[in-house]
């Protein structure tokens, strides 16, 4: 192709220049303003002072609430990572082995991750707040009475609200899982077959090596969504005067409360956090897949 | 014989699990849908485990317009519908400039938008937040603006991906008839991607119409709320009315679930596709 005139290429950016705009407004100001903000102190938008490193001194060392934020956090994404993510896995085992009606599986599952946060949230609230106590009615009707429980009490919100968001998110790593296990091909597992492997060893030898790129990045999305998590939460439990405080409760609670430096202090602390899992899971996938042998690079 | 008995047993084994997983995610809805068409005495008698007398939409008028319900859902669909325009302008003039033209910082440009997608921004709605009030566009602009960058470069990614996949020799045949750039991005380019359109948009309705964060912070008069925020502020102001508060969850819920089964597959095809890309 010729070298084009200065104009043509002008008239050229002006397709971009739309998509630069809004990004540089709404992205990559904000991006460098929100440190600049953490310097600061007051509400951002009337009055604000500099007090230099003072929130994240005050979030790293003596805030004892922001770590049990974390903590809640650490807390729910333990639970999505195992209970949601092995549930899903065999979920998609299964369907992917019963392919005839797997469809109809896949269209129920996926329709939880579809539905609002706030919707799942407030419908759970009713059906799990003690009064007038829904689920612990369905269990006594069915024989389970000795399980009934006060899910939003004290001692388990924290575990009824990381059940729930496993409950609402394990459709989504279903739907992604199943499409890596859709992507192998079937004459693998007839060969193996032949060469005499059992179910258990074309699983681990096949199915698990061959899915190690989907299976890392539903552990990384996964992490990054669950520690992200607050609208769902906020919806099911208020925070449950900080039983259930998640870190972006809190973020959203001190920009409510004029305290943006320290709003913006803690967004940036919990984004480090993210950015390291997630390198450190990319390098961790990296050497897996090295090491098994299995996939080139 | 033995290897037909167990594997007619191993069916029956998953098929019981998946089913009752499945009702685990349905058995919920199922009785919101029940629980929204009771009186409140009823509820009261059984909790909304029979099933109603009949479809008394009562509770659903109520919520709907002494509720504002109907106010909230309006205003959902004005912004879903607005972000979502904009959002396929913006994203396909960039798109195909970024697969198809030649202009300075090309390389450079592209990189930050792909960047953007990668870092996660736990706090990103602060900035964002002070940033529109001291640009005094906390309304319905400043919303749609702000939402607009949320799936901007996802969405150029997308689009540019299947930008690069056309055949050239389409565009020059149109160049050759007289046709200049945005005819050719709007008259050819368009319609050959229209599937990838099809999954930005509903990737980006979805995230705008679930949007909570942002909205809540910005509206807090009933006349500019969309649905979600509506439905928090409903929930406090209702908080006994279990039959209304259920028909209100309904009307939220129903018109996306009935949106999901019609398309299914786009709508699975949109949310996986966001997440593979990131």
């Amino acid at each position: 192709m010729k070298k084009e005139s200065i104009r043509e290429r002008s008239v050229n950016f002006s397709f971009v220049l739309p998509a630069l705009l809004i990004f540089s407004i709404f992205y990559i100001y904000p991006f460098f303003y929100s440190f600049i903000l953490s310097f600061q102190q007051g509400d951002g938008i009337y009055f604000s002072k500099f007090v230099g490193l003072a929130n994240f001194k005050e979030i790293i060392f003596y805030d004892k609430d922001f770590r049990h934020s974390l903590y809640n956090g650490f807390f729910i994404t333990f639970w999505a990572l195992t209970f949601q993510n092995i549930l899903a896995f065999v979920l998609a085992l299964g369907v992917d082995k019963a392919i005839k009606t797997g469809k109809i599986y896949r269209v129920i599952f996926f329709i939880l991750p579809v539905l609002s946060e706030i919707i799942i949230g407030l419908l759970m609230r009713e059906i799990l707040i003690s009064n007038p106590g829904i689920l612990n009615q369905w269990l006594s009707k069915i024989g389970l009475g000795s399980f009934t429980h006060d899910w939003l009490g004290k001692d388990t919100v924290l575990l009824t609200t990381a059940l729930v968001h496993c409950w609402k998110g394990f459709g989504w790593a279903f739907v992604l899982l199943l499409a890596g296990l859709q992507t192998i091909p079937e004459q693998l597992y007839e060969a193996a077959r032949i060469d005499g492997a059992g179910y258990i060893q074309s699983f681990f030898k096949i199915t698990l090596p061959l899915l190690m790129p989907v299976v890392s990045m539903v552990i990384v999305l996964t992490m990054l969504g669950t520690m992200q998590a607050f609208a769902m939460i906020l919806a099911l439990t208020r925070g449950a005067g900080g039983l259930t405080e998640v870190p972006v409760m809190r973020i959203y609670n001190h920009l409510r409360g004029s305290q943006v430096g320290l709003a913006c202090a803690e967004g940036i602390v919990l984004g480090v956090i993210l950015v390291s899992f997630s390198l450190l899971m990319f390098y961790v996938s990296k050497w897996i897949r090295r090491h098994w042998g299995v996939l080139p690079n | 014989m033995y290897y037909q008995t167990k594997k007619i047993i191993t069916l029956i084994i998953l098929h019981t699990f998946l089913i009752s997983v499945a009702l685990s995610c349905v058995g919920p809805l199922i009785w919101m849908l029940n629980a929204s068409f009771k009186t409140e005495a009823e509820f009261r008698s059984d909790s909304g485990l029979k099933p109603a007398a009949g479809f008394n939409l009562e509770n659903y008028k109520t919520a709907l317009f002494e509720g504002k319900l109907g106010f909230y859902f309006l205003n959902s669909v004005f912004y879903t519908f607005i972000t979502v325009f904009s959002i396929v302008i913006i994203s396909s003039l960039a798109a195909f400039a970024f697969s198809r033209l030649n202009f300075p910082g090309k390389d450079i440009i592209f990189f930050m938008f792909l960047t953007a997608m990668m870092i996660p921004l736990p706090a990103g709605f602060v900035p964002v937040y002070i940033l529109l009030n001291k640009l005094h566009l906390v309304n319905r602009i400043g919303y749609v603006l702000a939402m607009s960058n949320m799936g901007l470069s996802l969405s150029i990614y997308l689009l540019k991906t299947f930008f690069d996949q056309l055949p050239r020799d389409l565009e020059d045949a149109a160049r050759i008839d007289g046709c200049n750039k945005l005819q050719i991005w709007w008259n050819v380019a368009l319609p050959l991607v229209a599937p990838a359109l099809a999954v930005v948009i509903i990737f980006n309705a979805l995230n705008v119409w679930n949007e909570f964060v942002l909205a809540s912070l910005m509206f807090t008069e009933d006349k500019l709320m969309p649905l979600q925020v509506g439905l928090m502020e409903f929930y406090n102001r209702n908080i006994i009315q279990h039959t209304l508060l259920m028909a209100s969850l309904a009307i939220a819920a129903l018109p996306i679930i009935l949106l999901y089964l019609k398309m299914q597959r786009q709508i699975i095809k949109g949310i996986t596709a966001g997440s593979m890309v990131g």
